[in-house]
């Protein structure tokens, strides 16, 4: 027997979640319903729809940074004047996602859920050090993304947790960020590999702080933490960039699928890390790069990295 | 247990009100072929791709194998029949019959409500918005620059 609810609270959807064992949350259904179709798991027996759920929709900003709902769609973060200048990186990401069909659909919640360990989102949230709000009966708890993500296709919520919003939490003056992917088609196509990158210019111009996060390129999006430690004290320079991205490739394995070989990924892995170093340092030094940076890379960059 | 499964779904198609008996399951482009007998919008990938099945839910371009029938309550949705009336093509099916926007025509659906969507936001497109726009649709023939030119000239006539 297969059942339909439409919420119109993030409460009521919990206590349907709760009531009803192998219920499943819809939100685009962009990742729902082609998973079902390609045979990946059955079409659930309860699908609760949140479309509906507007306390789900909602944006607030406030002294630790902006709290964005799990409904919000990458349309609306491709756009958005206020996460394209202060979290450059996510709205690089979200521009890149399917088509403005997919992006219109698509939501933040419904890509961090699906856990895909090549979605582009994760490395974004990953470098400003994200979390989200899970909510049940029990109450909500707060989880970083770098620990919601558990394997491919997995998190750490519990069956019975919504997903209720994400929080960037706000970032220093001098900060620049950006999400590069590599990718055969320019439309509907998921990365082969993506880096996104975070740099933190001190007063001396050398890099003050930095993060650095793969996609595609483990089962989860993961910090490359060697290439950060690296960089930090350095200028931001295509040299300094190159050897960091030679550290980011140490930090993963690589799946060979029918996008890539593993080790055609692996020689990627350093080009979209130092792509990224680039873009992220640039706009950290206060030079506009429109979203997607994947669409409007220097060209010194492409150059001395290609 | 078959029985029990479904459920009544009321949606409203190119202005007609209809109610449905549907499992809840359902993709809306199933019930809208299926059970209404609208086969103008096609499938074709039914995995989001290709945009064959592209309607308007509320003038928004939607891919009817991604969302579920029962989902689709409430708005406005508006197929490829409901274009054209009395018998004349609306101004954007004109622009694609006369610019040779189409050959097999089976991606032509989507492509048109696509199209209506794209240029409702985007009234006087240049020609990289509008590859931009329509990049979400495969055609296997045309080699698209005919689609480019009759979403052109459909902006165009609109004015
Ligand atoms: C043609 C096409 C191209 C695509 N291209 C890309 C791409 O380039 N990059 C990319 O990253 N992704 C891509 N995707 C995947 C997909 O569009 C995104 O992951 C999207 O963000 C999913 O959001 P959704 O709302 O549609 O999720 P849904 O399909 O509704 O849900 C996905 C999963 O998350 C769960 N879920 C959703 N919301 C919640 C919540 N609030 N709480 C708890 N669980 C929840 C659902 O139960 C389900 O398991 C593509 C998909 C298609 C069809
Ligand atoms: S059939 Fe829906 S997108 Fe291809
Ligand atoms: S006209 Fe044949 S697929 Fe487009």
């Amino acid at each position: 027997m297969s059942r339909y609810f439409a919420p119109t609270t993030a409460a009521e959807a919990a206590a349907l979640l709760a009531e009803h064992g192998g219920a499943r949350v819809v939100a685009g259904g962009t990742d729902l319903v082609v998973a079902a179709r390609g045979g990946k798991h059955r079409m659930p027996e309860v699908l609760i729809a949140i479309h509906g759920a507007t306390d789900l929709a909602s944006l607030v900003e406030n002294e630790d940074g902006v709290r964005l709902g799990a409904l919000t769609s990458h349309a609306w973060i491709e756009r958005s004047p206020l996460i394209g200048s202060h979290w450059s990186a996510l709205a690089d990401a979200s521009a890149l996602v399917g088509s403005p069909a997919t992006r219109a659909n698509g939501t933040l919640g419904g890509n961090l859920m699906n856990a895909s360990p090549a979605m582009d989102t994760g490395a974004p949230l990953l470098v400003f050090e994200a979390d989200v709000e899970l909510l049940s009966l029990r109450g909500t708890r707060t989880v970083p993304v770098a620990d919601l993500l558990a394997g491919a296709g997995r998190t750490t919520a519990e069956p019975d947790e919504l997903l209720t919003s994400v929080r960037l939490p706000d970032l220093p003056p001098a900060t620049g960020s950006a999400y590069v992917r590599l990718e055969h088609r320019r439309a509907m196509e998921i990365a082969v590999v993506g880096a996104a990158a975070l740099v933190t210019l001190g007063d001396d111009g050398r890099v003050a702080d930095c993060r650095v996060a793969l996609s595609a390129a483990a089962p989860t999006c993961v910090r490359a933490r060697e290439a950060e430690d690296l960089l930090r004290g350095l200028r931001p320079d295509g040299a300094s960039f190159r050897d960091a991205a030679a550290l980011a490739t140490g930090a993963v394995q690589p799946i060979t699928d029918v996008r890539a070989s593993a080790r055609y990924r692996r020689a990627m892995i350093s080009v979209v890390v130092s792509r990224a170093l680039a873009v992220a340092a640039a706009r950290a030094a206060g030079t506009d790069i429109a979203v997607p940076a994947n669409r409007n890379l220097p060209t010194v960059t492409a150059g001395s990295t290609g | 247990m078959a029985m029990s499964s479904k459920q009544i779904v009321e949606l409203n198609v190119n202005g007609i009100p209809h109610q449905l008996l549907v499992e809840p399951r359902k993709t809306l482009a199933d019930v809208l072929r299926d059970d209404l007998g609208l086969t103008g919008t096609k499938l074709g990938c039914e995995h989001g791709v290709c945009g064959a099945c592209t309607v308007l839910v509320d003038g928004r371009a939607i891919r009817a194998c991604l969302m579920f029938a029962v989902q689709a309550q409430g708005p406005e949705i508006t197929t490829v029949e409901g274009l054209a009336s009395d018998g004349e093509l609306d101004h954007i099916q004109k622009a694609f019959a006369e610019n040779h926007g189409l050959q097999c025509g089976y991606c032509t659906p989507g492509m048109l409500m696509t199209a209506h969507a794209f240029l409702a936001e985007n009234p006087e497109p240049t020609r990289e918005q509008i590859c931009e726009g329509m990049n979400g649709n495969l055609c296997r023939c045309t080699g698209y620059q005919n689609i480019i030119k009759s979403t052109a000239a459909a902006a165009k006539a609109a004015k």
